[in-house]
């Protein structure tokens, strides 16, 4: 009889015992792996500060002190126009003047120029920010052998002027001014599109159409696909259409812009909005999806028509959940990289963009050039423009949830 | 904890179940006769299914439930600290509302429970034991390979029944185990319960009061406190009794049809 | 009285004023709003068209040069465009390297996440929990670059050895690449995991099953379908992905499957030679639509089965 053949009473502890321990073992190997993901997004946020601050060691042409008594950012305007006068070569002064006169820069732009062209700082070595808190002693030795002439200085590279100052040849005078231009001027473009087309694609699928056309069917199969096709192949779309096909669209010709080809930011926005446009899409389905069927019948009760009744009662009560998804698919368009090294950004541009027809640079796209050069120097300012970016990301994060918060609704 | 011999298959004592701040079952004191059948009835939102589950620890996934009071299984509280709930219900088993076979094949279905709790004898022959058992393995035994859900929904019931007595348990819990099947797979469930009682002790939940009076040997009433609504056992005697002569005016009110 | 009498028998003309009344109405403002919705909707189809006619298209071009055979771009494993040579399989291979590390490192760890956060967690620490993976799936692409290349890379170079590794390999891509796709196969996981109904569940506790035994022997058989999907979804990610390996994993096709050499993979390659100013048109301009035309492809083929899974499995427990 197989009552007989289970464990006895004692033997039946043990076995238990034993089971539970394999069941407490493997809790703390799935445990474990989210500890990994803990300990992987620690790292990669130390290690971008890392980069951010530290100690800098650099030598100079010309001493500060042998040009001014007092320190060089204490000095005036006029007073930094002469030192610039009496120490550049007149040739090399009247170039800089007619780049842009002198008395129209302000003082700290003329305080780089001073630094930039009679100082003439040169990097030597830069050191993370946790060695320069911990071993400052084995660092200031090994300048002192290395460097004998090297000054070495605390330096934030994430400062106020990294995010005024245009880009630069020199990592030490680089800022991302024009690449986060660039990203914001990116992103308004891409949701202009996507937002109003993304969020008519959402209203037809849910309220209009009928789930069992084979029309409507291929529609809804073909967003979801989409939503997976790889960023650089959007990237490619866009290079063959917006850069090529619309080249007199995009490049403004037909609106009278010169000197312009396709690679414009109106080209990469319009890629990244198509890019994030499944993303908007499907979000706003599942807002539409929330909304009570009680809301539309209640509304076709009153004698409503479908338009009637999408316009005042379901998209109202929708938007918030649309919003969060617009502003989610903003995120995504803000980091992606890809589809903008192909439409084709560039990867020197010290102008400010003014028009869609401008070229353009992003701060992925600096991120990817600094980190991709040999220098450390250009390693510590990605890292201080992966904080820019990452605050943006974070604020707009907040912004939706706080739009979630404060629109929720209890049906 | 010496067990005692009781001569009941298992006790209450002033048992009160919480959800968080909510007493939903309130000082249930109950003594389970051993191999009877055991109905609970009581109108919707009393608490039944709550103190079905009390009896095999089920209501811990619930986080913020907590019982006060004793069960006692030989004599022994099952919601003592150094307690097992995996033992618990090894030795209390339960069969549902609605059938859950799992999704694998009926001989797995059976035979998974056994393995994980260390059976050592021959399978074969504990799956035809336990679907002999539960009057399913006619109806199977070609096509133990199947998966469960090729099933009907009055087979995949039994087969939720052989599954549990493949364990070995002392006590079958049952929440309306025929809620969801037609009359004749509930009739056939109604024989199964007749004839496991000759070896366990089973607790059965029903709506139908029809179904208690058939097949039940002893009653329990719950009815909710009007001011709190906690539910709670009104009176607990012989089938016979509460459908005949009970004493409680409710009782007879609700057997009768009578109830709101 | 009379009001009810007259109701009752309604005269020809009343009955005909009704009719009118009630009559189905054209409503142009309607009809327009219809259909531009509609149109917006065929727009979506429009894009995966373009995609397909625009990579097609190019990539015909490229087939139809005469220093281009079908055979030499599928069989051979070199990839020298400056010496005509395009044999897929060098960039291949390093895609196929780099995604098998990532799908390794990420299945393992986003299953076992998605099982404790599912089955185990309390609601307190799942509170605590969920939300780090969902901010590593917001990090962009490039800052896992950054991260591979100037974090990971060291440390590996200091594990194994600077002569053994070098400072571009797919190893660091790859292993960051898995980091970067954990949280969506666990999430996808979790949410097959979770429509697993409860019934199941409690079948497996009443009969005497730990946790453990619970959610490996009965929930993950009965969400394996789910988490097959996940799995799937991932490697059309891992083949997809750009930045790490354009940063990371070096910019020279290389037939190998050695983690620890540098390589260069289709996107990456896409991306290094489309960063320069490539002149339109050229051999070299159209093999980049070749390559992007089988990303395209496996992806589109990859995320059908995924879809077409999750359909399945969502329908059986309905």
């Amino acid at each position: 009889m197989a009552r007989y053949t289970y464990p006895e009473e004692h033997e039946l502890q043990r076995f238990v015992q034993a089971r539970y321990r394999k069941a407490w073992v493997w809790q703390a190997v799935f445990l474990s792996s989210l500890i990994i993901a803990i300990i992987s997004l620690t790292a990669l946020l130390l290690n971008v500060v890392d980069g951010s601050f530290g100690y800098i060691a650099y030598e100079f042409k010309k001493d500060p002190y042998t040009i001014s008594e007092k320190p060089l950012d204490e000095l005036t305007r006029d007073e930094l126009i002469a030192i610039l006068k009496d120490n550049l070569s007149r040739g090399a002064y009247n170039k800089l003047n007619n780049e842009k006169a002198m008395e129209e820069r302000s003082q700290s732009e003329l305080y780089n120029l001073v630094i930039e062209r009679i100082i003439q700082i040169k990097t030597r070595e830069t050191y993370p920010f946790f060695r320069s808190l911990f071993e400052k002693e084995k660092i200031e030795a090994e300048v002192r052998e290395n460097f004998p002439d090297a000054r070495l200085e605390f330096r934030s590279w994430l400062s106020p002027d990294f995010l005024t100052t245009p880009m630069s040849s020199r990592a030490e005078f680089a800022g991302v001014r024009t690449a986060l231009l660039g990203s914001l001027w990116l992103v308004t473009i891409a949701i202009a599109f996507a937002l109003p087309v993304g969020v008519g694609a959402a209203i037809y699928l849910q309220e209009y159409s009928d789930k069992k056309n084979i029309i409507n069917r291929i529609i809804q199969t073909n967003i979801n696909n989409l939503a997976g096709v790889p960023s650089i192949v959007y990237g490619m779309l866009g290079l063959a259409i917006f850069v090529r096909t619309l080249e007199s669209l995009t490049s403004g010709a037909l609106f009278g812009v010169t000197d312009s080809n396709g690679r414009t930011v109106l080209s990469a926005g319009l890629t990244m909005g198509i890019l994030v446009l499944p993303l908007v899409i499907i979000n706003a389905q599942e807002a539409i999806k929330a909304v009570p069927d009680s809301i539309r019948q209640a509304a076709y009760g009153v004698g409503a028509t479908r338009w009637q009744t999408v316009w005042s009662h379901v998209l109202p009560n929708a938007l918030p959940g649309i919003l969060t998804g617009s502003i989610l698919a903003m995120s995504r368009a803000i980091g992606e990289t890809a589809p903008l090294i192909i439409v084709g950004a560039s990867t020197f541009i010290t102008v400010d963009p003014q028009s869609p027809f401008s070229k353009f640079t992003a701060l992925p796209i600096q991120i990817y050039q600094w980190t991709a050069r040999a220098q450390s120097e250009f390693h510590n300012i990605a890292a201080a423009a992966i904080i820019v970016l990452l605050a943006m990301l974070l604020t707009l994060n907040a912004t939706a949830i706080l739009l979630r918060n404060h629109f929720q609704r209890r049906y | 904890m010496q067990p005692q011999n009781s001569q009941y298959a298992i006790e209450t004592r002033d048992l009160s179940i919480f959800y968080g701040p909510f007493e939903a079952v309130k000082d249930v004191n109950l003594k389970i006769e051993k191999q009877k059948i055991t109905a609970i009835i009581g109108p919707s939102g009393c608490g039944k299914s709550t103190l079905l589950r009390a009896f095999n620890r089920m209501n811990d996934f619930v986080p913020t439930s907590y019982v006060k009071g004793e069960i006692l299984l030989h004599g022994v509280n099952l919601y003592n600290k150094e307690i097992d709930p995996v033992e618990v219900r090894r030795k209390i088993g339960m069969v549902f509302q609605k059938p859950n076979p799992f999704p694998k094949s009926i001989y797995e279905n059976i035979a998974w429970g056994a393995r994980i709790n260390g059976y050592k004898g021959n399978m074969d022959e504990l799956v035809e034991q336990s679907l002999r058992g539960a009057a399913l393995w006619d109806e199977v035994k070609d096509k133990l390979k199947q998966s469960a859900y090729a099933l009907s929904g009055g087979q995949q019931q039994r087969l939720c029944i052989a599954r549990a007595i493949a364990v070995q348990p002392e006590i079958i819990l049952m929440d309306e185990p025929a809620s969801a099947l037609d009359p004749i797979s509930t009739l056939r469930i109604e024989e199964l319960m007749q004839e496991l009682k000759k070896n366990y002790t089973i607790i059965i939940v029903t709506h139908n009061m029809q179904q208690a009076a058939r097949v039940s040997d002893y009653t329990a009433m719950m009815m909710l406190y009007e001011d709190t609504r906690s539910g709670t056992v009104i009176e607990y005697d012989k089938t016979e009794i509460i459908f005949t002569r009970p004493k409680d005016k409710r009782t007879e009110d609700y057997v009768t049809g009578r109830f709101g | 009285m009379s009001t009810e009498i007259s109701s009752l028998t309604a005269t020809n003309q009343e009955r005909e004023n009704w009719a009118t009344h009630l009559k189905r109405r054209v409503r142009w403002g309607e009809s327009a709003i219809e259909s531009s919705l509609f149109l917006v909707g065929v727009l979506t189809i429009f894009v995966t068209i373009a995609i397909t006619i625009v990579l097609g298209d190019q990539a015909l071009l490229f087939f139809a040069d005469p220093e281009v055979t079908l055979v030499e771009f599928f069989t051979s494993t070199k990839w020298q465009p400056q010496a005509g040579q395009f044999g897929i399989w060098a960039l291949v291979s390093a895609t196929l390297t780099t995604s098998a590390i990532a799908i390794l490192v990420a299945v393992p760890l986003g299953l076992s996440a998605a099982i404790y956060l599912s089955e185990y967690a309390n609601p307190r620490v799942r509170a605590v929990l969920k939300p780090i993976l969902e901010i590593l799936a917001g990090i962009p692409t490039v800052v896992y670059g950054y991260f591979a290349l100037l974090f990971v890379t060291p440390i590996l170079r200091s594990i194994i050895g600077p002569d053994k590794i070098g400072v571009y390999n797919m190893l660091a891509a790859g292993l960051v690449m898995g980091i970067m796709i954990l949280p969506l196969i666990s999430s996808m996981s979790e949410d097959a995991l979770s429509a697993v109904p409860n019934s199941l569940r409690e079948a497996a506790y009443a009969m005497g099953a730990t946790p453990f035994e619970a959610s490996t022997q009965v929930i993950v058989p009965a969400a394996l379908s789910g988490i097959g999907a996940a799995v799937i979804v991932g490697i059309s990610r891992a083949v997809g992905e750009t930045m790490i390996v354009a940063v990371a994993s070096g910019a020279t096709s290389n037939f190998t499957f050695n983690p620890l050499e540098a390589a260069e993979t289709m996107t990456a390659h896409i991306a290094r030679i489309s960063g320069g100013d490539l002149p339109y048109g050229t051999v070299d301009y159209n093999s980049l639509f070749a390559i992007a035309l089988m990303l395209f492809l496996v992806t589109l083929v990859l995320n059908l089965i995924s879809q077409w899974i999750v359909t399945k499995f969502r329908e059986q427990y309905e």
